[in-house]
């Protein structure tokens, strides 16, 4: 009985900021009252009209795109190499790849912007696109990695044996058999990228920068509820991202370990 | 008509950080024979099969296919046929996708490709599981279908590792039977590599016995079985009593505790000299009567078909005996043993 009411108010604890914002944003006035005093949708005509927010949009879309583009071959290549070969200092390696998840956000921002403006490229796209290369980086290594590491190395023996080239024995063996580790790495870094802010906070500027800095520069200067509704707008398409992804592809499939043997 | 070697290993060494895995291999495989590479785990049989293969580069030595070198070519190129332990099939792809694979790879013309896949299967006795999937097969039809894979495409040579380890022993009988007719009919040179000296004694025309990254010993199954070249052949092969003797005349040697035993032996004996005696347990001889040495039964297993006794004579020394059907012994029973002269071998 008191563990359910503990799980209860635990559950409570986890969603209730969640509930909050999605009431929050039906607000009819200007404040971000709690609870609202009517519903409307005005806040949500704003969000969906406010031009940096368009623009933001635009390029969210770009950064993660671009970022997820780039990060899906070099972290498969480094997943396959950190699984398959005997590397020196393969400790070192990983946890080189992987430590974007400890170095604090500040850290690796400054460091974004210091090169940014050494180079002159504050106000392009490029920065923000390698940052985010670098922060989706260890989610995709890890997703590539677990399926990697349950491809039997015999199959792509058994290729070879039958005649195909290292370059088809990429593409007719290992490539589909990463698949769903493929999958996880897409929608990891998709999740990753979109809702990135600190580090982009840094190297955003009025122009390049996404949608969750552009909604923070706007919490900073209005209190009006455009930002629960906006928030609502996030958090739905995140709910449908994952529902299809996981009606059509089977995300228990892709998060948990596939054994092919 | 002499015989074509098809493969030939040639001072073949390899060695996997400070372990040496063969240590000097010379092997030559003969046109259309079936030859077992057997070993006790880690004797480096499964690195000769993956040197011809072409999956690990040997450090010195060379390899030679049709008296070609192809130490350094890529396994793509080998043209061998090849069926893994754990069968390799593609899950992703159906069984005939499977099997159409090689003929793929080559370029085939997709009609012909058909074709091929439905005889390749024909002829491993498995059709209509086409489109289905290898995780939908039993471990039996998955073997199959990795062995219509592996010869569809016509290699110039059959490897397989340790083809039958992964089924139940009653499958495992019948498929034994079933590859080396399916080897005879395609009449295709074939290496196996295998831990289990039945398989290698019923299935091969030849036998490499392996040992510590070596061929301790190369023959025919009753050649390696009856004259073993080395203590580690006999032991390894079947079961065996080693005896410690010395000669005391020609034909004479005594085995211990003043026992004295009639040998006949390819070579006459030096009086005096020591000898490493081996007899094969089917060939002690249990009973009662003049003529035989005094013993007690120590042991007794009773396995069906025939039954093991351990005896032990009055000397002290213990053999290890089979009977096909023996009278109920018991450990303390008196026994009459026969050694025929002829039941003896020496090993080095």
């Amino acid at each position: 009985m008191i563990g359910r009411v503990i799980v209860g108010l635990l559950v409570g604890f986890m969603t209730l900021p969640t509930i909050v914002v999605v009431i929050a944003s039906f607000n009819p006035t200007a404040i971000l009252a709690f609870p609202p005093a009517g519903l409307s949708l005005r806040w949500y005509e704003n969000a969906l009209t406010y031009p940096q927010f368009r623009r933001a949009a635009v390029n969210s879309v770009i950064v993660t795109g671009a970022s997820a583009l780039l990060a899906l071959p070099i972290g498969t290549a480094a997943a396959l190499a950190l699984v398959r070969h005997p590397l020196r200092g393969r400790g070192l390696w990983s946890a080189v790849f992987l430590s974007p998840l400890i170095i604090p956000g500040v850290a690796i921002g400054l460091g974004f912007l210091i090169l940014a403006a050494r180079f002159g490229l504050l106000a392009n796209h490029a920065v923000l696109i390698s940052a985010h290369t670098v922060l989706v980086l260890p989610f995709v290594i890890r997703s590539v990695a677990v399926s990697a590491a349950n491809l039997d190395p015999q199959l792509e023996r058994a290729a070879a044996s039958l005649g195909a080239r290292p370059g088809r024995v990429f593409r007719r063996v290992t490539l589909p058999l990463l698949r769903p580790g493929l999958f996880a790495a897409l929608l990891f870094a998709v999740i990753v990228s979109v809702n990135e802010f600190v580090v982009s906070l840094f190297v955003s500027t009025r122009v390049t920068e996404i949608l969750p800095v552009a909604m923070f520069t706007y919490v900073v200067n209005y209190t009006d509820p455009t930002m629960a509704a906006l928030s609502t707008l996030f958090i739905g398409a995140t709910f449908v991202a994952v529902f299809l992804t996981d009606r059509f592809l089977g995300l228990s499939g892709i998060l948990h370990i596939e054994d092919h043997r | 008509m002499t015989a074509k070697t098809v493969v030939a290993l040639e001072g073949v060494e390899k060695a996997y950080g400070s372990v040496r895995a063969l240590a000097g291999i010379d092997l030559g495989v003969i046109e259309g024979e079936l030859l077992a590479l057997l070993g006790p785990s880690g004797c480096g049989k499964t690195t000769t099969l993956n040197v011809i293969a072409g999956f690990a580069a040997p450090d010195r030595g060379r390899v030679l296919i049709d008296g070609a070198d192809v130490t350094t070519r890529p396994a793509w190129q080998r043209g061998l046929g090849i069926v893994f332990q754990s069968y390799a099939l593609f899950p992703h792809m159906t069984v005939a996708e499977n099997v159409a694979f090689g003929l793929r790879e080559r370029g085939v013309a997709p009609a012909e490709i058909a074709a091929s896949v439905t005889e390749a299967l024909a002829l491993v006795r498995l059709p209509g599981v086409a489109t289905l999937r290898p995780a939908q097969l039993s471990g039996g039809m998955q073997q199959r279908v990795a062995l219509a894979r592996a010869l569809v495409i016509r290699p110039r040579v059959l490897l397989l590792d340790e083809p039958l380890a992964a089924l139940d022993r009653k499958l495992r009988e019948s498929m034994r039977a079933e590859l080396k007719e399916i080897q005879r009919v395609v009449g295709i040179t074939t290496i196996f590599v295998t831990h289990d000296q039945h398989e290698a004694l019923g299935l091969a025309d030849r036998i490499a016995v392996m040992n510590a990254g070596r061929i301790e010993q190369l023959g025919p199954p009753r050649e390696v079985y009856e004259r073993p070249a080395t203590r580690f052949v006999a032991d390894f092969i079947g079961a065996s009593t080693l005896l410690e003797a010395h000669a005391l005349d020609a034909r004479t040697v005594e085995i211990g505790g003043g026992l004295r035993v009639d040998v006949r032996l390819p070579r006459p004996l030096v009086a005096g000299e020591r000898v490493r005696l081996l007899i094969r347990p089917e060939r002690v001889e249990l009973g009662e009567g003049a003529g035989m040495l005094a013993a007690r039964v120590s042991g007794v297993m009773y396995l069906g078909d025939h039954t093991e006794v351990q005896v032990e004579l009055s000397s002290g020394v213990r053999l290890l005996a089979t009977v096909r059907a023996a009278p109920p012994l018991g450990p303390g029973d008196p026994i009459g043993v026969r050694l025929p002269a002829d039941a003896f071998l020496e090993i080095a």
